[in-house]
């Protein structure tokens, strides 16, 4: 990552001062599992999730108090964890490329201000993206396999994968067939997620479990845990095309599971919460909810991601207040 | 001890959140206090005075009247006066307009009660702000409802009040304990001498500037600040007809010899040794969190306390990796920070029965680990611990130690799990974790507690009845059932 942003963290320890064998965000393969038995077997043993519990711990979570300095640098880390996401109908060439300038240069006048982690932008426009970015940092993310919906067949949703990939993309966000996931088919899912991870190549995979039509937690759980034993390198929250999208306990619980992923395997996957998160106090308690749960590890656009548009601005605005001491106009900053 | 070690790799709470201290100054403290009787403060000077610490630092707050035998005969002279002349008499719905009155008072003043409550006790603000004012309020304002439906709580038609009534209370949760006392007392009828503990009399104090600001009349309660003397006075006094108490086993098991002969009614809530019991096919994430809730809060001074962990073999070492390395991530330090988890040791006193009992269990050869993190070097601090490999015999499983300090015990099956959360003496509060309806309804149907937790732990509600059984004390405070403690049926 070319932004590296200081936090004030009360201790330094790298990945490796254990010797302990950690994959550090490296992509990795599928786990063996032969078949939907054992599949059962193994999300069925995951302990449930008490909802009311969850909702108080991420309720007492909220009640952090971050001030200066923390509160800076938290700013600058959650700018550079932004995936700014356009997935309209009505997308043009030239919204995109404006898009991709916000990305690179969020505030043009102020060079302090990080570039964010990636444009996420529907597969015909990965390669206007990845031209408009040049050898930037900035990674293009492209939704595929039939974003939103997912309902396409196998070979539609794997031409669509190897066509974004081709035309640059970096980093790919795939969409599960909820469907399949609801109806007890878990192999299906595993199935075409291994399958897409094969089609990506190099690319990372976003998987998107879109946890607004799973409700519950228990099947929030379920779903990471699926997605990470097919190799995953991402779990993602949503579409931001439901009407329920990241919610604080959904993210918990997915911290959560990539915590118990990374103790049982060594291996780190990371969590993008998507959609809904439009203000940099929401940005900085899901923050927090990181610092808590998975730890200080996962406090890097390498591990950590919010997928938002409107999101950006605010985090500005306050980064702005912090450093003046005032608030500015919103015109300040340019709308996309 | 390897397996207890967390994963360093990843630290949790690494990040250092900036102090943010909650300002000192709100509580707009005098410098010393008289006694509250008959609806006025007493000179200062008129008493031999004591001094309330901070226990953080270890810096007096303020000084307060130690209240004698005479005065306590002059609390309880106004109470009766009061009984007799106006509050005996009044409507119900007339009572219960005091009460919205003071409920309304007490938030208005939360943040300064808090911030009060904080500095006395040590406790963190975010659990003061958070937890003891919002339920204080909450239990003026339940039983205001409760003052003109007396003929329907169940107990036969226009049931009678006591007279007055001589509340102690302890120092854990001094406003809330004084709410819970004296809310359900006056809804019924009566009139009150309350009696804060020794070292956190500050919260009660203001609450009586808030009953003079609610033009409560004169007599209906009266604040007697001072020691176990001035307790044991009002105890003994003759002109009172109950005795509610909270506090130690053996204070309360001294009162109710003390009181037996006089047939002078009683309500008891003493110590505790909490079991929570954790079964395999529990929400570990969430029980984890229940079980430093059970034990941490409040840095551990609470009678209902989850002091036992009794964990399912099956998942015992699962479960005690993922609660070090939870109890690890706690923020010990100023309880003024609103970011501070586990605040300072109420008294001197306190930590020294705390450090008695932690020495007896390393003595006796279980396995402690403890926050490493640093704790202030001025103040009463003791730092969050988990006992492992303890068994039943234990002093720290057997005694209440009243600090932040967890005994984790291990069982096999549901029958050895009721059996021993059921070996104390005690039966004040358990928990139950499991997803299992059957299971938890099964085991619960056999402890011997009066209040029991599934899937959560410490939750309280102003309409949910609590009190023990057992050494644990009786009666019970809240809810309809807290009626009964303050009527004559």
């Amino acid at each position: 990552m070319a932004n590296v942003v200081t936090l004030p963290l009360r201790s330094q320890s790298s990945p490796s001062s254990t010797g302990a064998d950690i994959v550090f965000g490296a992509p990795h393969q599928p786990s063996r599992i032969g078949n939907e038995t054992e599949l059962r077997v193994a999300l069925g043993g995951l302990s449930g999730v008490d909802t009311v519990g969850a909702n108080a711990r991420v309720a007492s979570l909220g009640t952090r108090s971050l001030k200066q300095g923390t509160k800076r640098a938290l700013l600058d880390l959650a700018i550079t964890m932004i995936d700014l996401t356009t997935l309209e109908g009505n997308d043009t060439p030239g919204k995109v490329r404006s898009l991709c300038a916000k990305a690179l240069r969020p505030d043009p006048s102020d060079p302090t201000v990080p570039s964010v982690a990636a444009v996420c932008v529907y597969p015909d426009l990965v390669s206007l993206a990845r031209t408009a970015l040049g050898n930037s940092s900035v990674a293009v993310a492209s939704v595929a396999t039939a974003f939103p919906s997912g309902r396409a067949s196998m070979s539609v949703k794997l031409a669509d994968v190897r066509e974004a990939v081709a035309a640059g993309a970096n980093e790919i966000d795939m969409v599960i067939d909820r469907g399949a996931f609801l109806s007890g088919r878990w192999g299906l899912v595993f199935d075409e997620i291994v399958a897409v991870k094969e089609a990506c190549g190099s690319a990372h995979l976003k998987v998107i479990l879109e946890t607004g039509e799973l409700v519950t937690l228990d099947n929030v759980r379920r779903a990471s845990w699926l997605a990470m034993l097919a190799g995953a390198d991402f779990i993602k929250t949503s579409t931001g095309k439901v009407p329920v999208a990241a919610t604080p306990p959904v993210v918990l619980v997915m911290l959560e599971a990539v915590r118990d992923f990374a103790e049982d395997t060594g291996v780190l996957i990371g969590v993008k919460a998507a959609g809904g998160i439009r203000t940099a106090k929401d940005a900085l308690k899901y923050l927090v909810i990181v610092n808590e749960t998975a730890g200080s590890a996962w406090l890097t656009p390498d591990l950590y991601r919010f997928g938002a548009s409107s999101l950006l601005n605010d985090l500005l605005m306050q980064r702005a207040k912090q450093m003046s001491g005032a608030y500015v106009r919103p015109d300040r900053f340019s709308g996309d | 001890m390897s397996e207890l070690q967390h994963q360093s790799w990843s630290r949790l709470n690494d990040l250092e959140y900036a102090p943010a201290p909650e300002s000192a100054s709100l509580a707009r403290l005098r410098d010393s206090y008289g006694l509250f009787i008959d609806g006025k403060f007493s000179d200062p000077g008129s008493h031999s005075q004591f001094v309330t610490l901070n226990p953080a630092t270890e810096k007096p707050l303020a000084t307060v009247a130690a209240g004698s035998s005479a005065d306590v005969s002059r609390a309880v002279i106004s109470a009766r006066r009061a009984y007799d002349q106006v509050w005996s008499h009044m409507p119900g719905k007339e009572r219960a307009k005091y009460l919205f009155r003071i409920a309304r008072l007490i938030q208005e003043r939360a943040r300064e009660l808090a911030v009060v409550e904080t500095l006395d006790n040590g406790k963190p603000i975010r659990e003061s702000r958070d937890v003891d004012i919002p339920l204080a309020a909450a239990h003026f304002f339940y039983y205001a409802g409760w003052a003109d439906k007396l003929d329907h709580a169940g107990y036969g038609p226009n049931p009678q009040p006591l007279g007055v009534a001589g509340q102690i209370i302890p120092w854990n949760f001094p406003l809330l304990m004084a709410a819970w006392k004296l809310a359900p007392a006056l809804a019924a009828g009566n009139t009150c001498v309350l009696k804060p503990a020794e070292t956190t009399p500050l919260s009660a104090l203001i609450l009586a500037e808030i009953l003079q600001q609610a033009d409560l009349p004169p007599g209906v309660v009266n604040i007697v600040t001072g020691d176990g003397a001035t307790g044991a006075a009002l105890v003994s006094h003759p002109g009172i007809d109950k005795v509610a108490f909270t506090g130690s086993t053996e204070v309360g098991r001294r009162i109710q010899r003390e009181l037996a002969p006089a047939g002078t009614h009683l309500t008891l809530e003493l110590g505790g040794k909490g079991a929570n019991i954790v079964f395999e096919d529990a929400p570990i994430d969430q029980a984890i969190e229940g079980i430093i809730d059970g034990i941490f809060f409040n840095q551990g001074h609470v009678c209902c306390a989850g002091s036992r962990l009794l964990v399912q073999e099956s998942v015992a070492s699962e479960v005690q990796r993922r609660l070090i390395r939870r109890v690890e991530q706690l923020r010990v330090g100023d309880p003024m920070d609103k970011n501070t988890d586990v605040g300072a040791i109420n008294s001197a006193e306190q930590l020294a029965r705390i450090n008695e009992l932690v020495d007896a269990g390393v003595a006796e050869g279980a396995t402690r680990y403890s926050n490493s993190c640093d704790v202030p070097d001025a103040g009463y601090w003791f730092t969050p611990t988990v006992f492992t490999e303890v068994s039943q015999t234990h002093r720290i499983a057997r005694e209440e130690i009243f600090g932040p300090v967890l005994s984790v015990l291990t069982f096999r099956t549901p029958e050895e799990a009721v059996a021993k959360a059921n070996n104390t003496q005690y039966g004040l509060a358990c928990g139950v974790w499991s997803e299992k309806g059957s299971r938890t309804l099964w085991v619960a149907e056999r402890l011997r507690a009066g209040v029991i937790w599934s899937n959560t732990y410490n939750k309280f509600d102003p309409t949910s009845p609590f009190g023990g059984v057992r050494e644990s004390g009786f009666g019970r405070e809240g809810g309809r059932h807290g009626l009964e403690a303050y009527l004559n049926v």
